[in-house]
């Protein structure tokens, strides 16, 4: 059995190693002041993927990333570790889109590119926006099945996958047909390194909006191998390719607005004095049950 | 996100910045032969340093973020004998995981066997990158450079069964020390016989002190000559752990590199293939094997070095005693300064010795396959003799100054350093063991001191000398020319005591007593030298420890100066102890 497996990733600002002028005066985020890595836990995915694929000779992993001409780095990130190659999807028509746009944008292309797929795997969420809600979306408008907070995948046999999920205080299994759309977990296993070999095989591959404005692959350093390799110009759809309705993409599609954006300073609220005495343990045992801080 | 590999320059500029490494890429990718042949193999020089480039940039990212971090475990735990087999600390299976899935092993063999085909000088940048992550872990990942001794002298039979195992991951121990045969390998007394009924080889005895002596692919010496005493009785064999027939008795409790599982073997019936001809193992075999292992070393100590650096200079930039950071204080910073310079002077040394493997090592693989040129036989033979010259002297003297440097690292962090809590400890106890394996530094003057005499090393220092410099460097010009005069004395000198003498055990001992501090003095010059050339292209990255190192070895050479002066026949007396 082979499968052909989608794999949502997404080049997110580094949000882990903030600095000062992380934010703009307007409340956005600056991204020109955080360096872009592969979202965390879109590599927890990639890594769910890439065993798949070893498991099952055969199998194709596709990345499919949106954004802008840089955002191809993660299509070569996944490639060094075992992707099979990838789609840049971008357009300016994409642009400010919100979760629902976003996932209207990434199931009309794989609808377009790979309409029989049989899994498309990302990661929970995106450290930028932390809202977990493509994964679920993109599932709902290919009307397949989800399983979020995937922790590991223990089978895959008979058209079923057999999945573990990471819930509040311990592990689920769970079992769903496929095509299905699973979201992975942070504590998932974590991505392999690059493997040098696919580096060196891959560190050439662009896709074409990352060409300097008006060159081809022609006028390229080892043009040739551009000509002989398809394998180094990373695929590229815009919403023309994937016949997307553009009503429901970019700013156009997306039904949440930012009203005001606040700065919050965490303050210290006022403290309580305990004693060792059994009873006073007993209490704050007592208080941090009631509100679920324990237990 | 630290990259131990693009986090420090110097790696880099070494790698780039000698006029050798077009020829070693020409040669060793044999003009480019592999280029259509495979996706990973480069297209031309550019490309194939742009390669490099990117691997040790995986390597450094490994090494940052895995191997690194987990040396404090790995150092805690150690590896554990249990049923006769070795047990690596957890956090090993991690390290070797990662290097595995990176494709980071066999890294110099051809892509034929699924090798990467990367030349020593680079294999050597990864090797002291895993150093300087942990030393100790780097012993069990850069033991697959046995592999270039079974490729060099194995059948293509055994290449083609052994050499993919190993670019797949599959670990390599050299099983030579035996308990009375350590620096005195002739000694060797494991037991080969041949095995008539079953037409293949069995090994019966014991080994002790085997770094990694579980792993997968054995390079063992043994005694197949039945009767011999010496070393032309040794044959050199391939042991494959899946036979069976080797177990490990106990594993040693060291002083440091706890992540690295010394072990003491025994051998029963083991079932083994004889590598290359019979008796040639020590002579031939293993000589080469230790060359290989003494570079790894030299880069191994490099790579402590430079932690010690690391640690040492984080410390004293954080440390404040009397309102301000330790750094600012002279004799902290004097110290600081003497490690980077003695870093940045053997890190030069390091990889000038690995482009000379390189060149002769690529030339001999050519040979297998066609009759050498005769210019290429003379470049061959140049580069072999200045690799034998510069191995002993990069491994003898990058040993002793991470010795060094992990002392300094120590003392900068004063009573914390003494501590458990800091990494100075480990690297300093790690270092320990570089001076001694593969080899002491006593013995590397023994292979070393030949060049000293043959005028080998003064040779080169005269050519170094004679290359035209910027003005500004003139002055440093003269005072090597001025060291390497008193080297020049000195060795003149050492011979007019042998020939004052008709005693045949003073001669030898004048000899052996100067051998030494020639053998240092050789190489502060050549550092010097080394470092002066990098300094003149990056004065950013080394001018400062040109100026620092300059005046140690200039010191230094004058100490040896002094002492050698001093060993006449009157004098050796009393460095003879009962």
């Amino acid at each position: 059995m082979s499968l052909k497996i989608v794999v949502l990733a997404k080049q997110v600002p580094d949000t882990r190693n903030v600095g000062p002028d992380a934010m703009t005066p307007e409340g956005t985020v600056n991204r020109s002041a955080l360096p872009a890595i592969f979202n965390p836990e879109d590599l927890n995915a990639l890594e769910q993927a890439l065993r798949l694929k070893e498991q099952f000779p055969g199998t194709t992993v596709q990345v499919l990333t949106m954004g802008p001409g840089r955002a191809a780095e993660v299509i070569r990130e996944a490639m060094y570790r075992g992707a099979d190659g990838g789609y840049l999807l971008t357009d300016r028509a994409f642009a400010g889109a919100d979760t629902l746009a976003t996932s209207y944008a990434l199931a009309t292309a794989i609808k377009h590119f790979c309409p029989d797929v049989d899994l498309i795997i990302g990661g929970r969420q995106a450290i930028d926006g932390d809202t977990a809600q493509v994964g679920p979306q993109v599932a709902e408008k290919l009307g397949l099945n989800q399983i979020t907070y995937t922790e590991e995948i223990l089978s895959l046999k008979d058209g079923k996958i057999t999945v573990t999920r990471h819930i509040d205080g311990g592990v689920e299994t769970v079992e769903s047909p496929i095509p299905c759309v699973l979201t992975v977990n942070g504590s998932a296993a974590p991505c392999r390194p690059r493997n040098v070999k696919l580096v060196m095989k891959y560190k050439r591959a662009l896709a074409p909006l990352e060409l300097a404005q008006g060159t081809t692959y022609e006028e390229l350093p080892y043009a040739d191998q551009y000509a002989k390799k398809a394998y180094l110009k990373i695929g590229q759809l815009t919403t023309a390719d994937v016949n997307a309705d553009l009503s429901q993409c970019g700013l156009a599609g997306s039904p949440t607005k930012v009203k005001n954006v606040e700065n919050i300073v965490f303050k210290a609220k006022e403290s309580k004095v305990l004693t060792g005495s059994d009873e006073d343990v007993n209490g704050l045992i007592q208080e941090l049950l009631a509100s679920h801080t324990i237990g | 996100m630290a990259n131990y590999y693009s986090d420090i320059k110097e790696i880099k500029f070494e790698l780039e910045n000698s006029p050798l490494m077009q020829r070693i890429v020409e040669l060793k990718e044999r003009d480019f032969a592999d280029k259509d042949q495979y996706d990973d193999a480069p297209q031309d020089f550019a490309d194939a340093m742009d390669s490099y480039d990117q691997v040790l940039e995986v390597v450094g990212d490994i090494v940052g973020n895995i191997v690194a971090p987990n040396a404090e475990a790995v150092d805690a735990e150690g590896p554990h004998c249990e049923g006769g087999r070795v047990r690596y600390a957890e956090k090993t299976y991690e390290n070797l995981d990662a290097m595995r899935k990176a494709g980071l092993m066999g890294v110099t063999m051809p892509r034929r066997y699924n090798g990467l085909n990367m030349p020593v000088t680079v294999y050597t940048a990864a090797n002291e990158i895993v150093s300087a992550g942990d030393a100790g872990f780097e012993n069990i990942w850069s033991l697959q450079d046995c592999i270039e001794t079974l490729y060099c002298f194995g059948n293509e039979e055994q290449r083609q069964k052994y050499i993919p195992r190993v670019c797949a991951g599959e670990t390599m121990s050299m099983d030579l020390t035996e308990p009375d045969a350590g620096s005195d390998l002739q000694s060797v007394m494991l037991k080969a016989t041949y095995d008539e009924e079953n037409d293949c080889w069995r090994l019966n005895g014991s080994k002790r002190f085997i770094t990694n002596g579980d792993s997968d692919i054995h390079l063992v010496l043994a005694r197949s000559e039945a009767g011999t005493r010496d070393g032309r009785g040794l044959s050199m064999f391939i042991y494959d752990k899946r036979d069976g027939g080797v177990d490990v008795r106990r594993i040693e409790n060291k002083l440091g590199i706890h992540g690295s599982p010394t072990c003491e073997l025994v051998y029963k019936n083991a079932k083994c293939e004889l590598c290359g001809d019979r008796k040639l193992g020590l002579i031939k075999y293993v000589m080469s094997l230790m060359n290989g292992a003494r570079l790894g070393i030299a880069a191994q100590s490099v790579g402590l070095s430079q932690a010690a650096y690391n640690e040492a200079i984080a410390y004293a930039r954080d440390r404040k005693q009397f309102g301000k950071a330790i750094i600012e204080f002279p004799a902290v910073a004097e110290m600081i300064s003497n490690i980077k310079a003695r870093l940045d002077a053997g890190r030069a040394l390091l990889y000038q010795t690995a482009r000379y493997v390189d060149i002769y090592k690529a030339l001999e693989d050519i040979a297998r396959d066609r009759k050498l040129e005769p210019e290429e036989r003379q470049e061959l033979k140049k580069y072999s003799r200045l690799a034998d010259a510069f191995t002993p002297l990069a491994k003898g003297m990058n040993s002793e100054y991470a010795n060094q440097n992990g002392y300094d690292c120590i003392q900068i962090h004063g009573g914390s350093g003494f501590m458990l809590e800091y990494a100075c400890q480990r690297i300093y106890r790690d270092a320990r063991i570089t001076s001694i394996y593969e080899g002491t530094t006593q013995l590397q003057t023994v292979a070393a001191i030949r060049y000293v005499t043959t005028g080998l090393y003064s040779q080169v220092i005269e050519e170094m000398l004679n290359q035209e410099v910027p003005t500004e460097c003139e002055a440093y010009v003269a005072r090597l020319r001025v060291m390497s005069e008193k080297f020049n004395a000195c060795i003149a000198l050492v011979k007019e005591a042998q020939e004052a003498t008709e005693d045949a055990q003073a001669k030898n001992d004048i000899h052996d007593l100067c051998a030494r501090h020639l053998y240092e003095m050789a190489g502060d010059i050549i550092m010097s030298l080394l470092l002066l050339q990098n300094a003149i292209k990056a004065p950013e990255l080394f001018g400062k420890s040109l100026q620092v190192y300059v005046n140690l070895a200039e010191a230094e050479v004058e100490k040896h100066n002094s002492l050698i002066v001093r060993m006449t026949k009157e004098s050796i007396d009393s460095y003879r102890q009962a």
